[in-house]
């Protein structure tokens, strides 16, 4: 390779100098940084400039009554460069009652069906998505059902349906 | 023809009939033609679906029993297998296809999901189609093995035998158009659920509160 890619500690400086200190933790070569809700979408363009075209995923941990917890939403972005073979994983906390990032469907095509269904299923809303519906659920469904406050066997939304009985059909 | 056969003596006030004649009922053999020639809609949604086709290919053969003809348009078919979980996104499509179906039709409901929801006692999962559609036959297991499905099969055919009539009377009894024990059930199923659940219980009560 003629170049060296840049290291992730390089890239992790670079970010430093212009957003401030980042809260980061490694493990076992796995790096990841954690966000304020306000720079997510320029840290995360910074980024897809410094090479680090392809979005894997975006999911969302929902934290109520974790310990230790001081937000309530947690937005999981993993990110690859398909030149350099190199991870991140970016995180942005988000609570309750409006829990509200910036789409980055202007940066990655890849995350138009991800928010959609981290929309369904956490009810994150995704300022700026071109077409924020559900994903997963059907569509006259009103709840977020891996919201740790749902129930696990829903609120009746399995029962409610038309019964054919004989008559019918 | 040969009215006068050996052992066949003629009586008066009788029919006699050459011995390659049968007489039956109109009835049965509409149900004889029948249960002969059902034609299965697989409704296959998980790995109940993979021992149904276990079922229908070489080993266990399911042409034995005059109901190899898979079809996959509801038009043509008067079986419905469902093989597997029926997610809530699912169950109007099922239904659909039920209705789309022509009579007469028969539902054989294939191991624990689709009869009761099986260990998916979640949100998305229909606790059972026959809270939904009307439903013959049902085979247990997780998923049932092929020989259990023929035997069901077996047994939904004894079943026409026994009561189908041409014009489908056997669908008019007031018991065939009972809500069934599971649909009554279901009233009380938000209470129960809410006995193994804090927080549907919480609502509940917060519901029964504000009702008051």
């Amino acid at each position: 390779m003629p170049h060296d890619p840049p290291a992730v500690d390089d890239i992790l400086a670079a970010v430093t100098d212009r957003f401030g200190p980042l809260e980061t933790t490694a493990f076992r070569g796995q790096t990841s940084l954690v966000v304020p809700e306000p720079q997510s979408f320029d840290l995360l363009s910074h980024l897809k400039e410094q090479g680090f075209d392809l979005l894997v995923d975006v999911t969302c941990v929902d934290y109520l009554e974790y310990r230790g917890a001081k937000q309530r939403y947690g937005l999981v972005y993993l990110l690859a460069s398909t030149t350099t073979n190199q991870r991140l994983t970016v995180r942005v906390f988000v609570d309750d009652p409006e829990p509200r990032v910036r789409s980055v469907v202007p940066l990655w095509r890849a995350a138009d069906w991800l928010e959609r269904e981290v929309w369904d299923l956490f009810g994150i809303t995704f300022a700026g998505h071109p077409d924020l519906r559900r994903l997963v659920m059907p569509e006259e469904f009103t709840a977020h059902p891996l919201r740790k406050d749902y129930p696990l066997q829903g609120r009746g939304e399995r029962h409610n349906f038309p019964v054919i009985t004989r008559d019918h059909s | 023809m040969a009215l006068n056969m050996p052992g066949r003596q003629a009586m008066p006030g009788k029919i006699e009939l050459p011995e390659n004649v049968v007489v039956s009922k109109l009835d049965e053999l509409a149900n004889w033609c029948r249960k002969n020639s059902l034609w299965p809609m697989p409704f296959a949604t998980a790995c109940c679906g993979i021992e149904l086709m276990a079922t229908g290919a070489a080993k266990h053969d399911l042409a034995r029993f005059g109901a190899e003809v898979f079809r996959f348009s509801p038009r043509q078919c008067d079986l419905m297998i469902v093989a597997g979980r029926v997610v809530m996104k699912m169950l109007p499509v099922l239904q659909r296809i039920w209705q789309q179906m022509h009579e007469p039709k028969w539902c054989i409901s294939m191991g624990a999901c689709a009869s009761t929801g099986g260990v998916f006692d979640t949100y998305a999962v229909v606790q059972g189609i026959d809270r939904f559609i009307p439903v013959d036959m049902y085979v247990p297991g997780c998923p049932p093995r092929p020989e259990q499905l023929i035997q069901a099969i077996i047994d939904l055919q004894d079943k026409i035998q026994r009561e189908g009539t041409i014009t489908g009377r056997e669908f008019d009894t007031s018991q065939r158009q009972l809500r069934k024990r599971a649909l009554v059930e279901a009233d009380q199923l938000l209470v129960l659920d809410a006995a193994r659940n804090p927080v549907a219980q919480r609502e509940l009560s917060a519901a029964a509160h504000h009702s008051t």
